[in-house]
């Protein structure tokens, strides 16, 4: 019979196990196996990808957020050329809505790791004053997000794009695939993606068109900072609580930058807080916290009932509009 | 909030148990509103890996009664299949229990994306072949099941679902059963890799036997389906298979150091150990293994490392290294099982771009062997997998060909390695990714050949060999006589299968100049059949037909049919030897 029956169990003779009794073992021998941990497996996975995606395009860039999570691509990116270094420069889309300790971390981050760090913005939109409280943040991040990223990408004609998206964090992401091929105007289209069979990717555009490469898209939050914890990777310091001053308004807790528009008569309050996902200040709402060090962020992360994205404005504009953003272009 | 001051929460201890966990690939199958996506939604929802304002997203939404969550829209995360109720795409999910991490496939039932069924697939150790109690065994649980066995995925496990609905009767779970168990069977036979098969009852609406077990049905005293996915055997590598290790590139940072990059695909490798770098065959013994956490005693798959050699010997990219004691075969001519994913059919002939490990090479479809008929039959379970004879391959088409490859390369069967046994087709022109194939046979090339083939001078003057390599022929000379409108699809084909022609005419009339003309024809035609190219020599005559010949050998074509016309020429061509590797020189009078 072909058909094997390996299984500690067959529904076909039921025996029905005694009260309590463990699970018995399976019947199947087992050959020496590799164990390694499943954060070794995922980190040979994605430096996997980053050599490969180096090797079979032109102008790759990685495009580095200042967040946990480019800052695990970051250095995955170090392990994948080790001793050699990073092939690739870096690119950051800078809204000028940044926290200034985000912007001095990516600054330094570049020179410690020693990479060509490259920063692009829509000067254009930005003189002219675009921000979320103006206009819908749907069209503020379409201005100051896609659009910028395109015109930097097109400037600097790069022809792949690695982004630090996980599949995890929202349910149109979970579509999408490890090379993601964006057409001429840099747009993604979920209902016709090129099939991905195994660890084979297809590298092959036409002049203009290009693909955005996510190495971390098997990667869950949990594993993220598991990897921060053992790698002992440096983030920002907006990610652990601190007594920080804090605009509350209901639920929200919204932290105090250059560009916070209070209410008239709106007082802020010193909140023991911290931020569970790096965004543009005016976007990004704090959460209350107790967590000060990687091990409580872990701990805090298991007594979560609510996703990582929930303290972001711009996800919930609209039904399914990180896919709208993400055909017109977004990461 | 979490006060953390009064819990006893040590990261050591729970980095120790977490790394204690292994992880399990699974994707799920059946056809379409089997109830896939419900079931993962189920499974999520139940262990509490979804968050709150996941759940809240989706309240009130979907096709299931008011009240009842509609799970499938936890992992729909598309508009299109939210407006439909249908899965277009693979969705990616994670979660774990105290025991593993899963990573799962939520595929597609729709024939129409069976290629992304494929996709999710490709990855997974185990599957999940959902069938509806009440429709039962389907066509396209058929194919997704035979897609499963090709794929070598381990365990499949069959979820009767929707068991609701079928007053969670023992005898309907028995019927479907019976028949998808001689269905496994038979895939098993056809596709030569046995599938370890257990079925199990549920409803994924209910949570009937999905996480925990159920009351509805006690004649059913088995695990529940996560009790199950918890239970089997890991499906990591081997450790003692054959090192196979392909060169992603070459790191050289200075002039001290030059390391090959690469993931260990299987097996195991340690300093001292002889490797052989293939296709070259040339050999070296492994020095150091370099990672940027530092050098280490060894690596098993599946790490990501950087291996330096003892002598300096000649590695690229798309090199593979393996052990020199179980090295994989170097060939130029392979057999592979092929799943066709592109709307526009598997042209014979035509140059296609193969992506295996990590390096590409030109190569063609020499002979279609067969095609498994897999189309919806009113009983799926009544038909046997007689083969039938193709001459193409459409979307979603299953066939086992023969490819000849223009550059060697090393690989394995894809029964012994699902690694360096699998390729994909890409098409030159508008590079889609049209085939996923799975090596079933290649024929070993000796090595002296390989080395030959492999042989390009960097300098000097541009060899025959190498001109082979990158058209695909040999310089030849072919006269065709009889109608001018089949001679013109003859040079079409070939053109467009990346063949280089030239086309003369021979001059009508007779007398001195002629004779004049033609001498000259003959020369410009030796010459250029010297330099590697297919001459075409055009007789044109009022026949309806057209003979063509080629060396000793000759062909009547009348058809104009394009596919016809690439299959008789190309047979010629064999036969002349044109199409043969370049061990003589191109042209010989
Ligand atoms: N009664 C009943 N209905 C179910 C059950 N499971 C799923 N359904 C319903 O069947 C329909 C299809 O479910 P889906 O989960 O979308 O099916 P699917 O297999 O994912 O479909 P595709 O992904 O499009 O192939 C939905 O209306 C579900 O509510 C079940 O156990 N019992
Ligand atoms: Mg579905």
């Amino acid at each position: 019979m072909s058909v094997l029956d390996i299984f500690p169990e067959s529904s076909s003779q039921p025996v029905a196990p005694p009260a309590g009794a463990p699970e018995p073992a399976p019947r199947l021998s087992q050959p020496r196996l590799s164990r390694l941990s499943h954060l070794r497996q995922l980190e040979a996975e994605s430096i996997h990808i980053l050599r490969e995606v180096a090797s079979e395009f032109e102008r790759p860039v990685m495009l580095y957020s200042i967040g946990k999570d480019s800052s695990v691509m970051l250095r995955l990116a170090q392990k994948a050329f080790y001793p050699a270094p990073i092939p690739f420069p870096l690119l950051h889309i800078d809204t000028g809505f940044k926290f200034r300790e985000m912007i001095e971390f990516r600054d330094n981050m570049a020179r410690e790791v020693g990479a060509e760090l490259l920063v692009w913005r829509n000067e254009p939109a930005i003189a002219a004053g675009t921000n979320p409280i103006a206009l819908d943040t749907k069209r503020c991040c379409g201005l100051l997000k896609t659009q910028a990223l395109l015109d930097g990408l097109r400037h600097y004609n790069f022809d792949a794009a690695f982004g630090g998206a996980r599949r995890d964090e929202e349910k149109s992401r979970a579509k999408e695939r490890i090379y993601s091929f964006r057409d001429g105007a840099g747009q993604w289209d979920p209902k016709n993606q090129r099939p991905e069979l195994w660890n084979l990717y297809n590298a092959r555009i036409h002049p203009g068109e290009s693909i955005r490469v996510f190495p971390l898209s098997n990667w869950t939050e949990m594993d993220v900072w598991q990897y921060i914890h053992e790698e002992k990777i440096p983030v920002v310091d907006l990610y652990f609580a601190k007594e920080r001053p804090m605009y509350v308004r209901g639920e929200s807790l919204l932290p105090i930058e250059q560009s916070f528009v209070a209410l008239p008569g709106e007082k802020p309050r010193m909140v023991k807080s911290r931020l569970r996902s790096l965004g543009c200040s005016p976007c990004t709402g704090a959460i209350r916290s107790d967590a000060g060090t990687i091990p409580e962020i872990i701990a805090e992360l298991l007594s979560f009932r609510s996703s990582e994205r929930a303290n972001r404005v711009i996800d919930h504009d609209q039904e399914g509009s990180m896919e709208l953003k993400k055909r017109e272009g977004y990461f | 909030m979490t006060t953390l001051a009064e819990n006893k929460f040590s990261i050591d201890d729970f980095m120790a148990a977490e790394r204690a966990k292994d992880l399990l690939r699974f994707s799920t199958a059946g056809s379409v509103d089997d109830g896939k996506s419900t079931l993962i939604g189920r499974l999520l929802y139940d262990t509490q890996s979804v968050y709150e304002d996941q759940v809240r997203s989706i309240e009130g939404k979907g096709t299931t009664a008011p009240g009842q969550i509609d799970f499938a829209l936890l992992t729909d995360g598309l508009r299109a299949e939210r407006e439909q109720g249908i899965t277009i795409d693979v969705a990616y999910r994670y979660f774990s229990t105290a025991r593993r991490k899963f990573i799962i496939a939520d595929t597609p039932g729709h024939e129409q994306y069976t290629r992304n069924m494929a996709t999710g697939s490709s990855t997974a150790d185990a599957t999940i072949v959902l069938i509806d109690a009440s429709k039962g065994v389907l066509p396209q649980s058929r194919r997704h099941a035979y897609i499963a066995s090709l794929l070598r995925v381990r365990y499949v496990l069959v979820a009767v679902n929707k068991m609701d609905l079928a007053g969670y009767s023992e005898e309907r779970f028995g019927a479907i059963k019976a028949d998808f168990s001689a269905l496994l069977d038979q895939i098993a036979a056809d596709t030569g890799n046995p599938v370890e098969a257990r079925f199990i009852p549920v409803s994924a609406l209910a949570g009937d036997n999905v996480v925990h077990r159920s009351e509805a049905m006690p004649w059913y005293s088995g695990p529940s389906l996560l009790e199950l996915l918890e239970s089997l055997p890991p499906a990591q590598q081997s450790n003692s298979a054959p090192l196979r290790f392909a060169v992603q590139r070459v790191l050289r940072p200075d002039a001290s150091f030059r390391g090959f990059a690469g993931q260990v695909a299987s097996g195991t490798v340690r300093p001292g150990d002889a490797i052989t770098a293939l296709p070259s065959g040339r050999t070296a013994r492994i020095a150091r293994i370099v990672t940027f956490d530092g050098d280490l005693e060894q690596a098993h798959a599946p790490l990501s490392v950087t291996l330096v050699l003892d002598r300096e010997i000649d590695i690229s990219r798309g090199d593979l290294i393996v052990s020199s004691d179980a090295p994989a075969t170097v060939a130029t001519e392979i057999e592979a099982s092929l799943v066709w994913m592109d709307a526009q059919e598997l042209a014979p002939n035509r140059r296609y771009l193969l992506k295996h490990a990590s390096h590409v090479v030109p190569a063609v479809v020499a002979r279609i062997h067969h095609r498994v008929p897999l189309e919806s039959q009113s009983d799926p379970t009544a038909q046997s997998l007689a083969h039938t004879e193709a001459t193409t391959l459409g979307m979603n088409q299953i066939g086992v060909v023969s490819l000849r490859l223009l550059r060697p390369i090393a690989v394995d069967r894809y029964g012994d390695n699902r690694l360096t046994g699998a390729f994909i087709l890409i098409d030159q022109a508008s590079n889609s990714t049209v085939a996923a194939g799975m090596i079933r046979a290649a024929v070993a090339l000796p090595q002296s050949q390989a080395a030959q083939l492999l042989q390009t001078a960097i300098t000097g003057p541009v060899t025959s060999r190498e001109r082979f390599v990158r058209w695909g022929h040999r310089g030849g000379v072919l006269a065709l006589t009889g109608s001018i409108a089949i001679a013109d699809q003859v040079e079409r084909v070939l053109f467009q299968e990346g063949m280089v022609t030239l086309r003369l005419e021979t001059p009508a009339g007779e007398g001195a100049h002629f004779r004049e003309e033609a001498a000259s024809l003959d020369q410009t035609a030796h010459c250029a059949a010297q330099a590697g190219l297919l001459v075409l020599i055009v007789t044109a005559s009022d026949e309806r037909s057209l003979i063509v010949h080629a060396a000793d050998h000759q062909a009547t074509l009348s058809t104009e049919d394009p596919q016809r016309i690439s299959t008789e020429i190309h047979a010629l061509l064999t036969e002349a030897g044109m199409l043969a590797q370049p061990w003589r020189p191109d042209y010989e009078i």
